[in-house]
């Protein structure tokens, strides 16, 4: 059979296009949430008007994402019965009860408390409006957990063991306390979260500049602006930490996804970390590499000097352990990937840093060179020194061009953690080809896999063109409704508008109605 | 009662919550097409969801979920198996949640007009499939000894599933008329009242064709008592209409829902996916479940969260409980704003 045509090969190709699409929306949703609900909470305690209008504004773009998140989620939930119906047979006592208290734990979460928040702005008071967006971004966070301890399943499988039914062999529950709260699932979970940080920081960075540098909108963009770099800066450093945890956690479990991101084909030792390679995958050498002596030990054991075992090791051992057969994923994928990932979520590391240092408004600062909550801020060297114009202009702009880099890192990311465990779909216990459907025809998952990737596509250019135009506007004058919330649920309002009598009352439109 | 009998049971209560409420929000987006005369009135219509049409919809993903991990042979049967229309149904709900969202976030005729076309096609579309899908679930399908589904797509279409599909797609129109009906103020109320009595009518001789034809081909006493409270409230829930009684009438399209789907799940048990071609190679209870240990780890779960769920979701339709009309809807938000002009310089003068 063609190869490009194999049932797991469009599989495969299916989940990849779905899963990566769906967690586009997943970082900005998570952050998004807890960034509006930081927002809200500040317009509820300090009253002042520039946090409800950045919290409806950036509330604004967080449901233009998350209704893409939601519904692309769904595709997910079911994806796994309909490709991989052998690996939900083979997994299914373990796999699926994650899954399951995801959605009667965290989706139900989400979804009522959403609509609540959306729908609430005349019908809850401020307080309680507030903590139905803190309950939503609960939600987004409980739903990451659940997602990564059953990856984490995929990634180090925990807590089984393998026995047969009707003459078929399936991984059966042995400790579910182990699968939950397992290694890989808390340094993961603490990855994901971490770059999700990162990512709201360097997007509310990046559309806070927009409007900045049109001078538009300065008070509240200005405070969006500190919020975003703050986050960045956060999120920079959660990731930076919790990356190192994972590599040497990786390191322990899956020694091939590793010495692949780095083309480290023989064992080294010291190892070192590779900048640029070329090499030939069939006779498993680089043509060329530039490489830094070792660092790579650095990263997998914390020491100069460990040897790191290498591709083709990995790879006989493996052939010892499982039988025959190439136990290599693809190697320049893995390669590219983590580089990218690295790559994109670096460069949004340097400048939002550099960025939270420029715009500092007092610390170490002359007085004469801070600027009011209505002013642009300068960017500032050192306590006299203005960075040169030349060189301010390009952070600007750069950190505005660069507000979706941590994203397209953290796709990259999990195209590196899932193609890196091939040809695993659970590390060392069931193989990738072993997974899919075998009654779902080529024809079948050819229809699925272009309806989907046109649907999809479809709904990225209408998404984006959404965002951009709601970016573009700004956020939105308050209004009376606004700034008089109910101050009981579902009642009239209480203050200025009080006096209204009951009939006009019952016939007040909703302040939000789709 | 072992634990996979519990789960039976609760399986049958997660997609009886599903089709309960997603059932009435399908229906209104039938309605935009069906009973608004214009543009404010469908916004009337989805409104009366707006708020909680996204929680509904959970149930669905709870069900699959449990499904998975409580019946993994199931979970993995039915959707490779039923592997298009599941795929019509998916991409359906992908449509229709960004639709709702995205609809009125551009003033242009052309972008509302294809969001409201699609609320109406993908709120028609998986109320039909969802009916053909059990139809076939409980007429059984050609499953071989593997747990494979071997049968092809056309294989699904046969008489029995499609009326099924034509009797959700009825329900579900009539429990959204009748919620309309409860929801709404002014003339779009007493229209609703009215098309509920004819839906109604159409309902209950579709109803009562396929629910008898499942009880002499797979039923016993239990499914009877089913099927004849599932006939009685949903003639009684057309009688509360032409009363009046939107409340009661409601309730009671509510509990043709609940009799309804429990009979099926009733004349299914103890299979949970019928083989046609052998018996012996009918999906069970047994079969097809987790072992005892995950099962009792996902009860524990079920029974703290679920009454939470319950509690939450109830409080939402409490908060949101009043009825709307032409009246409540906002004004275009794209309408211009006469504040608008001063944008800039109220910002700077905070």
């Amino acid at each position: 059979m063609d190869l490009a045509l194999a049932p797991e090969t469009l599989a495969r190709w299916q989940f990849g296009i779905t899963t990566v699409y769906h967690f586009l929306f997943v970082p900005l949703t998570i952050s998004l949430a807890a960034l509006t609900a930081i927002l809200e909470t500040a317009w509820v305690r300090t009253g002042k008007e520039h946090y409800l209008r950045a919290t409806k504004f950036w509330g604004k773009l967080f449901l233009i994402n998350i209704a893409m998140g939601v519904v692309t989620g769904i595709v997910q939930e079911f994806q796994f019965g309909m490709n991989w119906s052998d690996y939900s047979r083979f997994v299914g006592d373990i796999f699926g009860a994650p899954l399951a208290f995801e959605a009667l734990i965290a989706f139900f979460f989400e979804s009522t408390f959403i609509g609540l928040w959306i729908f609430g702005w005349d019908k809850l008071p401020k307080k309680l409006h507030c903590a139905t967006i803190w309950m939503v971004s609960i939600g987004t966070i409980l739903s990451a957990y659940f997602i990564i301890a059953a990856n984490a399943f995929m990634q180090h499988p925990v807590g089984y063991r393998i026995t047969e039914r009707d003459g078929k062999e399936r991984a059966e529950l042995t400790d579910f306390a182990k699968v939950l709260f397992q290694e890989t699932t808390l340094v993961n979970f603490f990855h994901v979260i971490a770059a999700s940080v990162l990512v709201g920081g360097a997007f509310m960075t990046g559309i806070a500049i927009f409007h900045l540098r049109k001078k538009q909108h300065v008070r509240t963009m200005r405070m969006s602006l500190r919020l975003g770099l703050v986050t960045a800066f956060a999120g920079t450093l959660l990731t930076v930490i919790s990356a190192d945890t994972l590599g040497k956690v990786m390191y322990e479990q899956q020694p091939m996804k590793m010495s692949a991101a780095e083309a480290l084909w023989e064992s080294e030792k010291p190892a070192p970390f590779s900048i640029f390679a070329y090499g030939d995958v069939a006779e498993g050498h680089n043509k060329v590499a530039i490489e830094i002596p070792g660092i790579l030990s650095f990263l997998a054991k914390n020491d100069f000097s460990s040897e790191i075992p290498g591709i083709n090791d990995i790879n006989r051992e493996s052939q010892e352990k499982y039988g025959p057969g190439d136990y290599r994923p693809n190697i320049p994928t893995a390669y590219w990937s983590y580089r990218w990932m690295i790559g994109f979520g670096g460069v949004s590391m340097a400048l939002c840093t550099a960025g939270l240092w420029l715009t500092r408004r007092r610390f170490w600062l002359a007085p004469e060179h801070r600027t009011g909550a209505d002013d642009v801020p300068k960017l500032m060297l050192t306590k006299n020194r203005e960075l040169a114009p030349k060189l301010g202009i390009w952070w600007w702009r750069l950190s505005q061009w660069t507000l979706i880099f941590p994203l397209i890192g953290t796709a990259w990311g999990w195209i590196f953690t899932e193609t890196g465990r091939q040809p695993w779909v659970v590390y060392g216990v069931l193989r990738t080809e072993d997974a899919v459907s075998p009654g779902v025809s080529q024809g079948e998952v050819l229809t699925s896999l272009i309806v989907f990737t046109l649907i999809y596509a479809i709904l990225a250019v209408i998404e984006v063109r959404l965002l951009l135009k709601y970016v573009r506007q700004g956020p939105p004058q308050l209004t009376e409704a606004d700034l008089n919330p109910p101050t009981r649920i579902g009642g009239p309002p209480g203050g200025a508008g009080a006096d209204t009598d009951a009939d006009a009352e019952a016939d007040r439109p909703m302040a939000f109605s789709y | 009662m072992e634990l996979h009998d519990v789960w039976f049971v609760l399986i049958a209560v997660l997609w009886i919550g599903y089709f309960f409420l997603e059932g009435f929000d399908f229906g209104v987006g039938v309605l935009t097409k069906l009973l608004a005369r214009d543009r404010t009135e469908k916004r009337v219509l989805i409104n009366t969801i707006g708020p909680v049409w996204d929680g509904n919809e959970v149930w669905l993903l709870t069900a699959g979920g449990a499904t998975f991990a409580a019946f993994p042979e199931w979970y993995a049967t039915l959707f490779s198996g039923f592997y298009l229309p599941l795929l019509i149904i998916l991409l359906c709900l992908i449509v229709r949640g960004v639709a709702f969202e995205y609809r009125a976030k551009r003033p242009e005729e052309r972008w509302q007009t294809n969001w409201e076309h699609a609320i109406f096609w993908t709120s028609l579309l998986p109320a039909f499939l969802w009916g053909v899908a059990f139809g076939n679930i409980v007429r059984g399908v050609k499953i071989d000894a593997q747990k494979e589904y071997v049968g092809n797509v056309l294989d699904l279409l046969n008489p029995y599933s499609l009326l099924g599909g034509l009797v959700t797609l009825a329900l579900f129109t009539f429990h959204g008329t009748v919620f309309t009906a409860l929801k709404t103020v002014g003339d779009i109320r007493i229209r609703a009242r009215r098309l509920a009595l004819a839906l109604g009518l159409v309902t209950a001789v579709l109803a009562l064709g396929f629910l008898v034809w499942t009880q002499a081909d797979k039923g016993d006493g239990k499914s009877l008592a089913a099927m004849i409270v599932a006939v009685v409230a949903l003639a009684a829930a057309v009688v509360a209409i032409k009363l009046g009684r939107e409340g009661w009438s409601f309730a009671l399209s509510g509990v043709t829902i609940v009799a309804a789907v429990a009979m099926l799940f009733l004349t299914l048990f103890p299979n949970v996916m019928p083989s046609s071609l052998n018996e012996d190679w009918s999906l069970t209870v047994t079969n097809a479940s987790s072992t005892p240990y995950t099962l009792k780890i996902m009860t524990w779960c079920a029974g703290v969260a679920t009454p939470i769920v319950l509690l939450y979701q109830s409080w939402t339709y409490w908060v949101f409980r009043k009825r709307i009309g032409t009246q409540h809807i906002a004004p275009d938000p794209h309408a211009p704003d006469p504040r608008a002009d001063g944008a800039h310089a109220t910002d700077a003068a905070q």
